[in-house]
């Protein structure tokens, strides 16, 4: 069990109902540090509400979530959050945005003295997003594309043990999109980060991740039931194949996104719960 | 395509011109017919104390506001403008604290919502004026009736409105401060409380309205100065010539306040009106 330190996230046994209605059901799955792993399904199948479970914005009906091996509470610093929408704040500068987290954490003095040195920090991180000479400008002034990134470096300066990221992208147009997401995976390898990654989108999925789990809500379980919760229906490892001429349209490539399509996504192809796809060495199913 | 009109119907672009033309068109009915109807009714009678000539009202305004009054030895345009202005500026100032306070805590934190929400709607909606005899008879007929009465009479409104805007910021932005490391108190007053301040000033500016009427009214019923004292005064000798004029007066006063307000909006909260227009 040597292997258990390295693990970030452990979630075991995770129900989520609102009131009749099963959002998730039985949800096992653990992450390991410095992975990429994403979350792909079909709408409604409770991928955000999985997210807001792991961020501790809402609770779970039962189940035990870790992190680094401690419950997980209230949102705290322990994990960053990067939304679709809603992610900066309005009243603020894009450099205030960016160190607000550390000027939060500091009382009035300790903020006078180690001002410059956080607005040092500050501007690093802006260059890393790529957003040098942007630091005076307000979010409303910059294009989504900007705007998210600014939101990651907003979240990263904060260095937290998990980075979160629910459909970051979604709003983005596709060139804008593609941009980002090959920015983001240049982040993720120089800062070592562990990212928990929810799309709907397959390939951005597929593209991302080194690891890729599908929640669906289509698949039996042999009681003939219509209405039931998501679950982790396949565990994928990704091989890091990582650079700006990835093709996406690889034989092998196209090849596994028709399998997970089938997995998570055909409303009419219901997999046995035993036949799930989770041979990924960290996965299991209790 | 068809040339776009310039006055009428749902395609009409009025240029600059024809649009400074259609602003000014009311105003210069209205001021047409109150000369004309002045000059027939003085046609005839001389005296007509209804529909003053514009000469005797600036001959009043000479009077009232750039002569030292002899009894009390101080001009009373100004000394009315000042005690109306003092009232209402302490009466709205308290009402903006007390709102901001009231609301933001009541946006953000349910406890405190559950426990005041329906004690607030319930304030709001008595009418303050029915109240102004309690004011009198409790706190007397100084001062401190009168601002409380425009403090009553404004600051359920603001606390509603700034209630519902703290309401409106969205949970993943709270979500977020959380993960930023924020305290509950800062979430409330580094990082909510900056955006609510523009929405305040707003609201502030809309209630300024209701404000006045406050402060006319519990001035004509009991003061011995104030801009509302004097028109009640002037009323029991049919004095227009003085009625208008201040009426005037006061509509500048609340204008200006309104612009003033609006231009610190918009100067300090450059955000807040791009936030609005998206």
């Amino acid at each position: 069990m040597e292997k258990e330190t390295s693990l970030t996230l452990h979630i075991e046994d995770v129900y989520k109902s609102y009131g009749e209605k099963l959002v998730l059901n039985d949800v096992d799955l653990k992450v390991r540090a410095g992975e990429f792993c994403t979350v792909v399904g079909p709408s409604g199948c409770g991928k955000s509400t999985l997210l807001r479970l792991v961020l501790g914005q809402e609770a779970a009906s039962s189940g035990t979530i870790l992190l680094d091996g401690a419950p997980i509470g209230f949102p705290n610093r322990d994990r960053g959050i990067v939304y679709q929408r809603y992610s900066l704040y309005p009243h603020l500068s894009v450099l205030d945005n960016v160190l607000i987290g550390k000027r939060l954490e500091r009382s009035y003095f300790a903020w006078r003295r180690e001002r410059v040195a956080i607005r040092d920090e500050a501007l690093e991180f802006l260059k890393k997003v790529r957003l040098s000479g942007h630091e005076n400008k307000y979010p409303h002034e910059l294009s989504g594309g900007m705007q998210q990134r600014v939101a990651i470096a907003q979240a990263l300066i904060m260095r937290p043990k998990i980075l979160l990221m629910d459909e970051p992208f979604g709003a983005l147009d596709p060139l804008t999109r593609e941009d980002v997401q090959l920015f983001l995976l240049e982040l993720w390898q120089e800062m070592q980060m562990t990212i928990f990654f929810v799309t709907h989108d397959l390939e951005e999925a597929m593209f991302m991740g080194t690891r890729l789990f599908v929640l669906s809500q289509f698949y039996s379980d042999g009681s003939g039931a219509d209405v039931r919760g998501a679950k982790i229906v396949a565990d994928h490892a990704l091989p890091r194949r990582i650079t700006s001429t990835f093709a996406k349209d690889d034989p092998e490539f196209l090849a596994l996104r028709e399998q997970i399509r089938q997995e998570g996504f055909e409303p009419e192809y219901l997999q046995h719960v035993k036949d799930f796809n989770l041979k990924h060495p960290d996965s299991f199913s209790t | 395509m068809n040339r776009k009109p310039k006055l009428w119907g749902l395609h009409a672009r009025p240029g600059t011109w024809l649009s400074r033309v259609l602003l000014a068109v009311p105003f210069v009915v209205l001021i047409s017919a109150y000369l004309l109807g002045s000059h027939y009714r003085r046609l005839e009678n001389e005296h007509d104390k209804l529909l003053p000539s514009v000469s005797k009202m600036v001959a009043s305004v000479e009077r009232i506001a750039f002569t030292r009054d002899k009894r009390k030895d101080e001009y009373l345009m100004l000394t009315d403008t000042v005690s109306s202005l003092r009232r209402i500026g302490i009466g709205m100032t308290c009402s903006a604290v007390v709102g901001l306070l009231l609301g933001l805590n009541m946006g953000m934190f349910r406890g405190f919502e559950k426990l005041s929400l329906a004690f607030i709607t319930f304030l709001s909606i008595v009418p303050p004026l029915a109240l102004l005899p309690i004011l009198f008879i409790a706190f007397g007929v100084g001062e401190f009736a009168k601002i409380f009465l425009i403090f009553l009479g404004t600051f359920p409104m603001i606390t509603r409105d700034v209630y519902l805007a703290t309401s409106r910021i969205p949970r993943e932005q709270i979500t977020k401060s959380l993960t930023l490391g924020a305290s509950s108190l800062q979430v409330v007053y580094k990082i909510v409380f900056p955006q609510i301040l523009p929405r305040l000033l707003d609201t502030v500016r809309l209630s300024m309205g209701a404000a006045w009427l406050f402060l006319i009214a519990s001035e004509a019923i009991a003061s011995t100065d104030g801009l509302g004292y004097r028109i009640f005064l002037v009323r029991r000798y049919l004095a227009m010539d003085i009625i208008i004029p201040y009426a005037l007066w006061i509509t500048s006063l609340g204008y200006l306040c309104d612009l003033l307000l609006r231009k610190t909006v918009s100067f300090f909260f450059p955000w807040y009106i791009a936030q609005k227009e998206a």
